[in-house]
């Protein structure tokens, strides 16, 4: 009889979990969870690393379920057939038991932990045999602006990428601290004054992917994202070539007009910009760059 | 003369702020009006305000706790409606700047002023029952960590009719916080608030650190002390060496914006990444100040109505103890992006982890406690029940986000929200209010009513899924937090559902406050004067409900872990009691009251930069300090001869209850019939 019960419980339990995962995998396959389908290399190990981790983490979450429900049902108070030791209170294999599998679990994913950390460093260049696309981001209120310096070339809330061909985003702010992401490729990074943090990400499929800052950054920041478009290397270039046409440059005046808060940017191209703009807009706020550079009163708008 | 306050600070012309503002003026005419009809103020101030004993004190400190959960309620449902309804064309109701105040005061007020009064007044009630001591070590200094905690929600409160709150996060984070980018009162209505309460919580820190240490029970080993006690005693151990971060932190930042210094500025010097460590020393060990309680009174709730000894008793301990220690070194895990090398990010994460060890060793002791128990379901019982799968799907992804590179792609997003949600509503406000049920009988001698108990429960736990688990697809879904509109039409859905969620545990609230009122008519239906409705197994039951003014007569003498069920085996534990002695307890005082006041202007008039106000204030307040200092007599004496008058009368009613309803044995749990 209480063989049954249980028999049912569980049976109840697997169906509740198979149907359950059925559910959970019908709802990520629309193009929705951009997490779940990375357009990149980075995106797609953090992607498999994230799904390892549930995996495993699942070892000890689904017997907490299981025996959440069982044990309540099984020793109700009403059910008096069940056992009953009122006083019986620790067992060695047990507590052995109950610390030595997490801590397995935990030991596992702690290796992981480590090599994920350096394999997926943000710093570190995806092949080092091949030079990446060097851009440098600059975080505004409430844009995003992206310089290509070995192109001469910038945009603002649109960025172009090659697609096979790694990319090294240099990333600063020129306002408060905002957090760099496009979910598609990969992980986000902060973007703060004065300092200089990097991304190395790749697109393997050409698409136009959403861009976005995660940290909140004031009235602006539902509306700062931007664009982050793969294409082909020859399509690459083609635009690159297009972009030299364009009739905006980007100078000291041109930035600082730029600079100034704004809300829904609309895409912005230049065909050439200030040399070490990027270096002048983090040297601002940099005691040891205290010298005065051109730019450095020109936050004060 | 009034500093940067004008009569312009009164948003007037925002209807959804004036009509909250008209109701809390209505609510407090209400309540004022039914003080002044019954004529209790003097009772107020003599047997409220000016206490100083601790289950006064606790019971004043979950008011608060209440009323502030009301407003973070409020609050949650704005952003929720906001957000299902904010997207593409639609702007939502909420404009954007009142959005922002209102995230900020969300997490603010639930954390700071709603969690810690609430564990606060919980670790008051019961603390010095359950090691069996007469009051906390100093009971002056308890009344005034409370009315410094009273100032500093009034002060956030008040924000919303004088002036702007924050908009800056819960977290504060320069370079936002700075003077140059929050130019306006906002961000130090936000800081005073913090100081002033912290300090009252270091304060609260340090009488519990010492009362735990100090005063326990004859025969009350540190292994032998109940695990709530010992929870009480981490989060004592944690608040002492934590909230001064939190104190040092806003302090640097209001000298940022009040002298024009450079701690934390874009420039000058200033690195925002101070900040983020030094607020985080303090952040993620209250994480574990606001959880570790609620572990507490589940372990509590777990054995008694599992009708058992509570499983792995010295893996409970240690496990605690672990966490507490273990919760110093993860804070890194908050900014993983924030550019650190792997090195760093990697240990910080597998210290993260590590947490999730003895996390673990908890959940299974639980569960091994209810093995081979006699489950009671009651109403504390329940909360315990959700609480545990619940808290493991928590774990999961927080252990998740402990991995450097997963966090990449979940930090700032509603994935985030959807995990500390997770955490802090089952593992710290379903503890709290499994604490609040199971406690409620012995602080006011009846039962909270259980029909509505259990309604609260099943709507706040449906309503706790539907609103968080679509929070976490829309973190695969990529949407940050804090939005107050989007463009992305694929997460309305979403955003719906968690809007019905947040619908549900609005009703859960309700059931709530409908359970205190029903309670409070029904009180002659769920009366208890055996001072053990549960049949409790810790020395709090001992005694009557609620426990006379000194608690106990005489301290009784402990000889196993569950003190008082070792002492109904043993049949010893209503023997009557001889050798009464004179008992010296703390004289009522209204300086904490007056301290707690003073220091609500001195904030006020700081944010305002009413120079002349604050200087004066300071000078009153350190005057308070001196006048209090120069009392002499702060106790009174309570004769052998009138401790035995009050026992004789409350051992008769006491022993009339238990004989008129048989004491529950061990074997016989006594409620099973009645839930």
């Amino acid at each position: 009889m209480r063989r049954d019960i249980l028999q049912k419980i569980v049976g109840f339990l697997v169906m509740v979990l198979v149907v359950g995962m059925s559910l959970l995998l019908t709802a990520c396959s629309p193009e929705g969870y951009v997490l779940l389908e990375p357009k990149g290399p980075v995106g797609l190990s953090e992607r498999n690393l994230i799904l390892t981790t549930i995996g495993l983490m699942l070892i000890v979450v689904i017997p907490v379920f299981v025996m959440t429900f069982w044990f309540a049902w099984k020793y109700r108070a009403s059910n008096i057939h069940a056992a009953y030791t009122p006083r019986w209170s620790y067992s060695g294999p047990i507590e052995v038991l109950v610390w030595l599998i997490p801590s397995i679990i935990v030991t596992i994913l702690g290796v992981l932990a480590w090599t994920s950390s350096h394999n997926l460093n943000p710093y570190k260049p995806i092949d080092p045999a091949v030079p990446p696309l060097r851009i440098e981001v600059i975080a505004l209120d409430w844009k995003w602006l992206f310089i290509y310096p070995d192109q001469g070339i910038a945009t603002v809330n649109q960025v172009v990428i090659p697609v096979n061909v790694p990319v090294a985003f240099e990333i600063t702010s020129d306002t408060v601290m905002n957090s760099f992401f496009i979910p598609r490729l990969g992980g986000q990074i902060y973007a703060m004054a004065g300092m200089e943090t990097s991304l190395h990400l790749m697109a393997d499929k050409p698409g136009s992917y959403f861009g976005e800052n995660t940290q909140y950054s004031g009235l602006g920041f539902p509306y700062q994202h931007f664009e982050a478009i793969a294409k082909p290397r020859r399509d690459f270039d083609k635009w690159v070539a297009q972009m030299k046409k364009s009739t905006r440059t980007l100078d000291r005046h041109s930035y600082s007009e730029l600079a100034r808060p704004s809300v829904r940017n609309p895409v912005t191209h230049y065909s050439s910009v200030q040399p070490r703009l990027f270096e002048d807009v983090m040297a601002k706020y940099r005691q040891d760059g205290m010298e005065k550079t051109p730019m450095q009163d020109q936050r004060a708008l | 003369m009034f500093g940067k306050l004008t009569i312009a600070a009164v948003p007037y012309d925002n209807p959804i702020v004036m009509s909250a503002v008209v109701f809390m003026a209505l609510v407090m005419v209400v309540i004022l009006g039914f003080i002044t009809y019954y004529g209790k103020w003097t009772y107020l101030w003599k047997e409220w305000l000016t206490s100083l004993d601790h289950k006064k004190i606790g019971v004043m400190y979950i008011i608060l706790a209440f009323v502030m959960l009301l407003r973070g309620l409020v609050d949650a449902v704005m952003m929720r409606a906001q957000q299902a309804m904010a997207v593409g064309a639609s702007d939502g109701f909420l404009p954007p700047h009142h959005y922002d105040q209102i995230f900020s005061a969300h997490g603010t007020i639930m954390i700071v002023f709603m969690a810690m009064p609430f564990l606060t007044g919980l670790m008051n009630i019961v603390v010095p029952l359950q090691i069996g001591t007469r009051d906390v070590a100093f009971p002056f200094l308890n009344s005034v960590s409370l009315w410094l905690t009273v100032s500093g929600a009034a002060l956030v409160l008040v924000s919303l009719v004088v002036g702007q709150f924050s908009t800056a996060g819960w977290t504060g984070y320069p370079p936002y916080s700075e003077l140059k980018y929050s130019p306006g009162v906002g961000v130090d209505y936000w800081i005073w608030p913090l100081l002033i309460s912290g300090v009252g919580t270091t304060m609260t820190g340090i009488n519990f650190l010492v009362t735990l240490l100090m005063q326990r029970a004859p025969g009350m080993t540190l292994m032998k002390m109940p695990l709530f006690s010992w929870t009480a005693l981490c989060t004592s151990i944690l608040m002492v060496l934590a909230f001064p971060a939190l104190t040092v932190v806003t302090a640097l930042l209001g000298l940022d914006r009040y002298l024009g210094m450079h701690f934390f500025t874009n420039g000058g010097g200033g690195n925002m990444m101070n900040y983020a460590n030094l607020f985080w020393i303090w952040g993620h060990p209250e994480v574990y100040i606001v959880i570790l309680p609620a572990f507490g009174v589940y372990s509590e709730v777990v054995a008694t109505f599992s009708s058992k000894r509570l499983f792995g008793y010295t893996s409970l301990v240690y496990a605690t103890i672990v966490i507490a220690l273990l919760s110093f070194t993860v804070w890194v895990h908050h900014f993983f992006t924030m550019g650190a090398g792997p090195n760093v990010n990697a240990v910080f994460g597998i210290a993260t982890m590590i947490i999730a060890v003895p996390t673990g060793v908890k959940i299974f002791d639980w569960l091994l406690t209810m093995y081979r128990g006699r489950i009671r379901f009651t109403t504390p019982m329940l909360w315990t029940l959700g609480f545990i799968p619940t808290f493991a799907i928590g774990g999961m992804t927080g252990v998740l986000m402990a991995v450097p590179p997963a966090d990449f792609m979940m930090h700032n997003s509603e994935f985030l929200v959807a995990h500390f949600h997770n955490m802090l509503i089952p593992g710290a406000l379903f503890g709290y209010l499994a604490g609040y049920a199971y406690w409620f009988p012995k602080a006011f001698g009846f039962r909270l009513n259980e029909k509505w108990g259990r309604r609260a429960f099943w709507n706040w736990l449906l309503g706790f899924y539907l609103a968080f688990m679509p929070l976490y697809m829309l973190g695969f879904m990529g949407m940050p937090r804090r939005m107050e509109h989007y463009s992305n039409p694929e997460w309305q859905p979403y955003l719906l559902v968690a809007a019905l969620g947040a619908f549900l545990i609005v009703i859960g609230i309700a059931c709530l406050v409908i359970q205190l009122m029903v309670s409070i008519r029904e009180r002659h239906l769920t009366r208890d004067l055996s001072g053990d409705p549960w049949d409790g197994r810790t020395l709090e039951w001992s005694t009557s409900s609620p426990p006379p003014v000194y608690n106990f007569a005489v301290l009784p003498v402990v000889k196993d872990i569950d003190a008082f069920m070792d002492m109904k085996e043993e049949g010893v534990a209503h023997r009557g009691q001889a050798g009464y002695e004179d008992i010296y307890l703390p004289r009522n005082t209204g300086v904490g009251f007056i301290m707690g006041g003073l220091s609500f202007l001195f904030g006020f008039a700081m944010i305002w930069h009413v120079w002349w106000a604050a200087i004066v204030l300071a000078l009153l307040l350190l005057g308070m300090v001196i006048v209090r200092g120069s009392v002499d007599e702060t106790e009174y004496r309570l004769s052998a001869s009138e401790v035995e008058a009050i026992e004789l009368t409350r051992s008769r009613v006491q022993e009339a209850a238990r004989t008129e309803r048989p004491p529950p044995g061990p074997y016989a749990p006594s409620l099973s019939s009645q839930v």
